[in-house]
């Protein structure tokens, strides 16, 4: 849990009211114009309603600047921001030609097979004059080519599970499953901060959702029980089944997923486990198998393995994992395969390589320097980060590593400082994350030099001191402290 | 309070012939009590009393105009219209027949008078004398309140222990995680060796693909091929990000402008999927509360777009009309404040799941009358229909304005990936905050927005492939006019031909079944690659399956004549074999 310093969360709410009080006096003369000039909505209601579009319109569009900036390169360590301008206030931006070369903090480019790699590059390039970029059909019509079939092979093999199968989008990918999985009658036992397509494929499903407190197994086993014992609600009748679903990092927290703990649970009150290795996948574990092989848990109890392949693989689409059977059920009943473009060849093909190059049947041992690479770059990164006093989010090994910000203000300020800078982060806010907890949102990857971290260390040091989100003493004394312990044992 | 009642009984029981009171009614009105008004006004008796309808009828006939009781058991009864007062003297023990009634009522008023000459009952508190009956009503106040005090009874709960929670969740078994397969479900579809183009590679044999929906065959065409090259060059695979944060390539935008320039509207959004498009497009825009009136034949993507936007759903027949007039014609009679709530019609160009186009121009009618909004998806329309391949706008001559919402997948005519939507700037910047697709998804891979720009490039550079998938749709249409057993129910402009049976088996399961034997002989003996339409067990489309078929652009004459041959001599002998 995080804990917001009293001032802080006092500073934060004053902040959101000005905003808020501003905004509604806007709000109030734009009605004065409005009513002057005629209404063109013609009986008609209004598309986007008062308050629906409020913080968009009165919040969100003056930072606006900070987030959805353009690249004109591929997202590899250092990219190029294309600049731009506003001429009203930032409620339009305008592309320039100019270009700012950053160094990239926040793209998921884990394992850096974002840019043209050696390996995965030629072989896509490839597979597109082969199978073309696209087969116009679902997976069960026309859309499966040999390559997708060797796809899921091999995506069977790497996650370590019978069978899997590849969709076009990750987030499709969870947001079609889940209601095939389980429906009325069913119970869906979900982490308080999964992901948005988890969300919305529970919502999807018609099972009842209760949430669990984010990583918590205890409440997951207090949830659980009390659940089985009640039943359904109204009914009383016993659930049809119980799925509790969990990422395996968390991409706003940076967080590793307490998974041993929470399959313990499961496995004793005979719930499933549905695991979204979105961040996980390929950027932890010893030979990038994810979570499980982080933690030390057999794949054998997780019963449905998903992940995505946009993060680690630098590629797009999904994949669910698990029994043959499972995966043959999903082949006749999924709508995203039976309904859903199949996943284009190249970006298959990439996958493929990639996969190839983690295995080492690349023939070089790219793959292994990479894992080791993003694991020294994470643990690096984060315990500087921690030493200048900054608050950072999350456990070691996870390659995402949140700095909270907390003031709606320091959310542009940090963001364009650092730009000015030359570093690239993504900043987060409100709705992404709760109202209080804005933060700053670092992912390392495996082609970040030494020279890139120690430069966006030094910068954000910078920053941090100018825009004041060290909200720790730096780190100088504490280590000082804990020498002088260790003198004292 | 005994007497009180009593007395109010003997009211009640007043003779109701004469409307007067009498002495014997009267007697039972025996109070201790100094202030016969006050202690009328304070106890709940006189609320009976009052309501009663002999009391009230009293009033009413104006029987007597005020009561007052004096002290020592005399009633004072003014009676309007008698010569004088009457003044009732009368004490308890005088009526025989209540004579025991009145001894129990005395010895209980012999008792409530003790208590008030207790002691204690006449003192004085801060110069108010307290009197006896302030001390009864005090109690009573207090009786009272401890009463009301009082929760309402409830049986008391006892949370199960620990140990029969213990039980309980031994007991529990679940459902297996997914029910046992059936045979049916244990077949793989035919595995592609080549590019899905007009003729694909199946088991080493080259055929004639019908499965793709390459209606302007632009999959493997040069220009294409060449940009996607040099894109996946200097961009690599993936963007590594959701749009928010560094996912947003030059060319998503470039490809943003191009679709909208193309389609002559004021901006677009790009989606990474196209079945993403509608199921995020719908909830960002139509809410708890809003009325969505949607054909019943629209695919799963917009079916489930609908689910997540927890809107009161309402459905029209298939493409039609009337009853889609009856349906909005009802909403506005029935809803009030039908004028507040957003309210949409959601359609589709062609139908994926009949090949039926929309008539765009009675919707457009409808929906100006009524005045809903209109979400249409043109996946299967856009670059087919109209003479320069923008769409069913075109195609109607209806002006593209006048559509609120149009979303369409690229994975159709365009021959690349992900969906977009376009509109007027403000659906499109809501979107661009609100829409969960496009917020929490990774974006489109560069290269297959480049892939989509250089399709609209030919597209617009070369008009003649509409004309040609026209005339390929037209072929087909003549060659399987005479077709037994299975009937076109798609329109003749729909570059998806759909194949109906003529008489259906009964249930979904056979009429699959006996599809796919035909699908599967024409690809095994005949080198003819056609598909049936599948259902998920979440679609809830109630049309018919049947045999899509997609026409391309890139088949030749010979492949349609060829694809006819096989189909008139496949489908019968099936159909035959099966009787």
């Amino acid at each position: 849990m995080i804990t917001i310093p009293y001032l802080t969360a006092l500073t934060t709410y004053f902040s959101y009211g000005l905003l808020f009080a501003f905004g509604q006096l806007r709000d109030l003369f734009r009605r004065i114009i409005d009513r002057w000039n005629s209404s063109n909505l013609q009986g008609y209601a209004p598309i986007c309603l008062g308050l629906e579009d409020f913080y968009i319109r009165r919040l969100y569009l003056r930072i606006q600047d900070c987030f959805g900036r353009p690249i004109a390169s591929a997202p590899d360590a250092w990219f190029d921001v294309v600049e731009r301008y506003s001429n009203d206030h930032n409620k339009t931006l305008k592309r320039t030609d100019k270009i700012r070369r950053c160094l990239n903090l926040g793209s998921y480019n884990y394992l850096g097979f974002a840019a043209a790699d050696e390996y995965c590059t030629p072989r896509a390039i490839e597979s597109l004059k082969k199978f073309s970029a696209s087969t116009c059909s679902s997976r069960v019509d026309g859309g499966t080519t040999t390559l997708h079939a060797e796809l899921d092979e091999c995506v069977a093999k790497f996650v370590g599970k019978p069978a899997a199968l590849v969709f076009g989008m990750g987030y499709v990918t969870n947001s079609a499953i889940i209601p095939v999985l389980i429906g009325k009658g069913g119970l869906i036992l979900s982490d308080s901060l999964n992901h948005s397509s988890i969300v919305n494929g529970a919502r999807g499903s018609g099972a009842t959702i209760r949430v669990f407190q984010h990583n918590t197994p205890s409440h997951l086993e207090k949830v659980l029980r009390e659940q089985i014992a009640e039943g359904q609600p109204r009914t009383h009748r016993p659930w049809k089944k119980i799925i509790v679903v969990v990422e395996g990092i968390y991409s706003m927290e940076g967080e590793l997923c307490k998974l041993p703990e929470i399959v313990a649970v499961c496995k004793k009150y005979k719930a499933y486990v549905y695991l979204d290795e979105a961040h996980s996948i390929g950027a932890v574990g010893k030979t990038g198998r994810g979570v499980c092989e982080l933690l030390g848990v057999d794949t054998a109890d997780v019963d449905i393995m998903m992940g995505t392949f946009t993060k680690s693989f630098g590629s797009c689409g999904g994949y669910i994992a698990g029994s043959k059977q499972l995966i043959q059920y999903l082949k006749y009943t999924c709508p995203a395969h039976l309904y859903g473009t199949s996943i284009s060849p190249p970006a298959a093909q990439q996958i493929l390589s990639a996969i190839k190059v983690l295995l080492g049947e690349d023939g070089s041992s790219r793959g292994a320097q990479k894992l080791a690479r993003i694991r020294e770059n994470s643990n690096f990164f984060r315990s500087e980060l921690q030493k200048m006093g900054f608050e950072v989010l999350g456990d070691n090994d996870s390659p995402v590593m949140p700095i909270m910000l907390y003031n709606p203000s320091k959310i542009p300020a940090f963001s364009r400082e650092c730009l000015k800078q030359n570093v690239a982060v993504v900043v987060v806010g409100f709705p992404a994350t709760p109202l209080l907890l804005s933060r700053a949102r670092i992912c390392i990857s495996a082609s970040h030099t030494r020279e890139d971290l120690a430069r966006a260390l030094e910068v954000i040091s910078q920053v941090g001191d100018l825009v004041g989100i060290k909200y720790f003493p730096a780190a100088p004394k504490k280590e000082h402290q804990e020498d002088k312990m260790v003198k004292l044992d | 309070m005994v007497a009180l009642f009593l007395g109010s009984h003997a009211l009640y029981n007043f003779d109701q012939r004469k409307r007067k009171p009498t002495p014997t009614h009267l007697a039972f009105v025996y109070s201790p009590l100094q202030n016969f008004q006050l202690e009328l006004f304070l106890s709940p008796v006189f609320v009976i009393a009052y309501f009663s309808p002999v009391h009230r009828g009293l009033y009413n006939q104006r029987c007597y105009s005020s009561v007052t009781l004096f002290e020592d058991s005399v009633l004072h009864v003014n009676v309007e219209g008698a010569d004088t007062e009457a003044l009732y003297v009368c004490t308890p023990g005088k009526v025989p027949i209540m004579e025991s009634v009145t001894d129990v009522l005395q010895a209980a008023i012999d008792w409530a008078s003790l208590a008030f000459e207790a002691p204690f009952a006449r003192a004085d508190v801060f110069g108010v004398h307290i009197g006896g009956h302030l001390f009864v009503e005090g109690l009573l106040f207090v009786v009272i309140f401890y009463l009301l005090s009082q929760k309402s009874y409830k049986p008391p709960k006892r949370p199960l222990t620990d140990k029969e929670i213990d039980e309980l969740c031994d007991e529990w078994t679940p459902e297996p995680l997914i029910p046992v397969l059936p045979e049916e479900m244990q077949c793989e579809p035919p595995q592609l060796e080549s590019a899905a183009g007009p003729h694909t590679i199946i088991s080493g044999k080259e055929v004639v693909n019908l499965a793709s929906a390459n209606y302007l065959g632009l999959l493997g065409h040069k220009k294409l091929l060449d940009s996607c090259t040099s894109s996946l060059e200097k961009y690599g695979v993936g963007s590594c990000g959701p749009r928010g944060f560094y996912g947003t390539i030059d060319v998503h935008l470039d490809c943003e402008a191009r679709i909208a320039k193309f389609l002559g509207t004021p901006d677009s959004i790009l989606y990474s999927y196209g079945l993403s498009t509608n199921f995020s497009a719908i909830p960002a825009f139509s809410k708890k509360g809003d009325i969505i009136v949607v054909d019943e034949g629209v695919h799963w993507g917009i079916q489930n777009g609908l689910h997540l936007s927890r809107s009161t759903i309402v459905y029209f027949k298939h493409n039609d009309m009337a009853s889609l007039q009856r349906i909005l014609e009802k909403i506005t009679v029935e809803k009030k404040r039908a004028k507040e709530i957003r309210r949409y019609i959601v359609i589709e160009a062609v139908y994926q799941n009949s090949g039926q186009i929309a008539p765009l121009d009675e919707i457009i009618i409808l929906k100006e009358k009524y005045r809903f909004r209109l979400l249409m998806d043109e996946s299967n329309s856009f670059g087919v229909l109209g003479h320069s391949g923008r769409g069913l706008t075109e195609y109607y001559g209806v002006p593209i304005e006048k559509i609120d919402i149009v979303t369409a997948a690229m994975g159709h005519s365009l021959a690349a990936e992900g969906g977009f939507c376009t509109g007027s700037a403000r659906v499109i910047d809501h979107q661009r905050l609100s829409s969960s697709g496009y917020v929490f998804s990774a974006s489109l891979p560069p290269y297959l927005a480049s892939a989509a720009i250089s399709a609209i490039d030919v597209l617009e550079e070369n008009p003649n492939l509409i004309t040609k998938l026209k005339e390929n749709v037209a072929l087909l249409w003549a060659g399987l006019s005479g077709l037994h057993g299975l009937k076109i129910v798609s329109n003749p402009h729909s570059p998806i031909v759909f194949l109906k049976l003529k008489d259906s088996t009964g249930s979904l399961k056979s009429d699959l079944q006996l599809l796919e034997d035909i699908a599967d002989q024409l690809l095994r003996e005949h080198n003819v690659f056609v598909v049936v339409s599948k259902r998920s067990t979440l679609d809830k489309c109630p049309l018919p399956v049947g045999i899509r078929l997609f026409v391309s652009a890139g088949h030749s004459q010979a492949d349609l004549e060829k694809v006819c041959e096989s189909l008139n001599s496949v489908v019968p002998s099936v159909l035959n074999n099966r009787r």
